[in-house]
């Protein structure tokens, strides 16, 4: 077999093709997003704060955010509330699998603009009345994508590029309304999809156990929370408990997000709480059964929000609402004695 | 032995799994078969979920497709990029989707009901990891009740691909060759894709199911295979195993 060289040695004109029509909300300019990072803080400082706090601090209206998790596993629904009790208005969504935390904050009123890969529905449990209504009403302005093409913008911009190259998607109508752009492959000349990269303003992840200084560590599945974590500009860690810096340091191959990516960490036991947390609490499926129903008339569900959301003053009030250690104790029991 | 239209798509969808491969699948009936084949005729399939399970014990029925279930007693706990980079990568054979429509090359609908994209009739979930599996899985299988609403070649949106327009047209649009629409299973029959045209056509009948019945119910023009067959019923082994072992509590076959 003679060697080959599969380099490319001829000049070769590029040519990029807009393969989709719609509004790309975020800047995918890499060097904008070193900028933002060269002035983000390093200091390894306590930054445990409290969740109402870190919104006032963090989300300002208008803002992009990104939320960790996968819509009703392990997000972090504590901050959720809290930008609705808030009333946080025109905030931009990567609809990322976005589910119960995409109904919260659609009925909050707090959406306007969205990255769409999966949203309204909760899954195997039906659709969001309420999110169906603000979409087909055009409250919501939608720009299509995919789960893996929003993981994968997620990647780019974690990696400080501006776009990844992607093979999903073409040819099809999810594309026509994407804001992707179809080029030819430097190498190959084969064509694919150049996704731009996703640097959301805000991230909001849960997890299992962090310290003061923000490094953290997720069991189970990661979903797309690796990237998500060094895409954003800001990031906030709510976490089911907090521990000695000692206790990270003993098991460093399970550090998932490091302190210098983190701008607030919430001690939030139950945090993902009515969604499941693996290992600890499965999701409260009653509970989110009655979301649905409260969003059949507009009147039931503005009800359910003040109940629930404006009429408390955090999460622990929810908690409480909701039935407090002993609702919660059946759910660690659902999660954890699966095969009785 | 008596069964209904949901246990006789699970079962005749379990029997196209073959052992030793790869397929990523959603909640429900797609996760049943898969269940059912690993307990009848695949022993070493694996089973991915797109949040990142890979290789689960199933207990149970997962409620969504990145919930603890799908990663419970796994042999890894990945994450979406981990899932989906190897599906790009052509090592799934097979998945399975839903949608709202399908037309005769296979491409689906799951995004939209309506022409206006900002002022749609109805609107559905989107693609989620649809069209990206879709895209790359060598094999895609769609379960599904057929009318002929729901299969017609005047779809709103093409969500995730088929054929789209014919032979060699996923190839042209950038999409990996060699993948593609594999077979769809409905309450009425199973088809498949004819080689030259890559359109649906009928491959076999379900019992006490006529050509009529078929063509009614579609609103497209259907091929029927040369080797056109009856469909063979689930076994009494197959709704033994689907009913006590995968869906107890029937979560999926009670849906009916």
């Amino acid at each position: 077999m003679p060697e080959q060289d599969f380099s490319l040695k001829e000049k070769k004109e590029v040519v990029y093709r807009p393969a989709g029509s719609r509004r790309l909300f975020c800047n995918p300019d890499a060097d904008a997003a070193r900028e933002y990072f060269h002035q983000k803080s390093r200091r390894k400082v306590d930054k445990t704060t409290t969740v109402a706090e870190a919104v006032k601090r963090l989300v300002c209206d208008g803002d992009y955010i990104g939320v960790g998790g996968f819509g009703s596993n392990r997000i972090p629904t504590a901050v959720l509330h809290e930008i609705v009790r808030r009333r946080k208005k025109n905030l931009g969504l990567a609809g990322h699998t976005a589910t119960h935390d995409f109904q919260i904050l659609v009925a909050g009123g707090c959406i306007n603009r969205c990255d769409a890969a999966y949203i309204i529905g909760l899954e195997a449990r039906g659709l969001s009345k309420s999110a169906r209504r603000a979409v087909e009403q055009g409250e919501v302005e939608i720009t299509e994508w995919t789960n893996a093409a929003l993981a994968w913008r997620y990647k780019a911009a974690a990696m400080g590029l501006s776009f990844i190259p992607a093979r999903s998607m073409m040819g099809t109508d999810t594309v026509k309304y994407s804001a992707a752009v179809e080029m030819e492959c430097p190498f190959t000349g084969k064509k694919y999809l150049a996704l731009p990269a996703l640097y959301p303003d805000v991230a909001i992840i849960h997890v299992h156990r962090a310290d003061v200084y923000g490094n953290c560590q997720i069991d189970g599945i990661m979903v797309s929370d690796y990237d998500l974590a060094r895409a954003a500009k800001k990031l906030i860690i709510t976490t089911e408990k907090l521990v000695p810096e000692e206790y990270i340091r003993r098991d460093p191959e399970r550090t998932v997000i490091p302190y210098y990516l983190v701008d607030a960490v919430i001690e939030v036991p139950f945090g993902s709480y009515p969604g499941n947390m693996p290992y600890l609490y499965f999701s409260d499926e009653e509970h989110l059964q009655e979301w649905l129903q409260a969003e059949q008339e507009p009147e039931s569900l503005e009800q359910f929000l003040q109940k629930y959301i404006y009429g408390v003053e955090d999460f622990w009030g929810y908690l409480n609402l909701r039935g407090g250690l002993a609702r919660l104790s059946s759910l660690m029991q659902q999660e954890n004695l699966v095969e009785k | 032995m008596e069964y209904n239209r949901m246990e006789l798509m699970i079962c005749l969808a379990s029997r196209f799994l073959e052992d030793e491969s790869l397929v990523v699948v959603g909640t429900g009936a797609p996760c049943a078969a898969a269940m059912l084949a690993q307990s009848l005729y695949a022993p070493n399939l694996m089973i991915m979920f797109e949040a990142g399970g890979i290789g689960p014990l199933l207990p149970s029925m997962p409620i969504s497709v990145g919930d603890s279930r799908t990663f419970y007693r796994a042999l890894a706990a990945g994450s979406m990029p981990e899932v989906m980079e190897t599906c790009q990568r052509g090592m799934v054979d097979y998945t399975f989707l839903g949608g709202a429509q399908i037309d005769m090359y296979g491409n689906i609908n799951s995004t939209m009901i309506g022409r206006d994209f900002d002022r749609p009739k109805v609107r559905f979930p989107g693609s989620g990891g649809a069209n990206d599996l879709a895209s790359f899985c060598w094999r895609t299988m769609m379960i599904t009740v057929q009318d002929a609403r729901r299969f017609t070649n005047n779809i709103d949106f093409i969500t995730s691909p088929g054929y789209l327009t014919g032979k060699g047209a996923r190839e042209a649009a950038g999409l990996p060759p060699g993948s593609g629409p594999y077979k769809v299973i409905t309450d009425l029959c199973v088809l498949g894709f004819e080689e030259e045209s890559k359109r649906m056509q009928v491959e076999s009948i379900h019992p006490g199911v006529t050509r009529e019945q078929i063509i009614e119910n579609t609103g497209f023009e259907l091929l029927w295979s040369p080797d056109l067959l009856p469909s063979e019923p689930p076994t009494a082994e197959e709704l033994k195993i689907l009913r006590e072992k995968v869906d107890p509590y029937r979560y999926i076959i009670g849906r009916n």
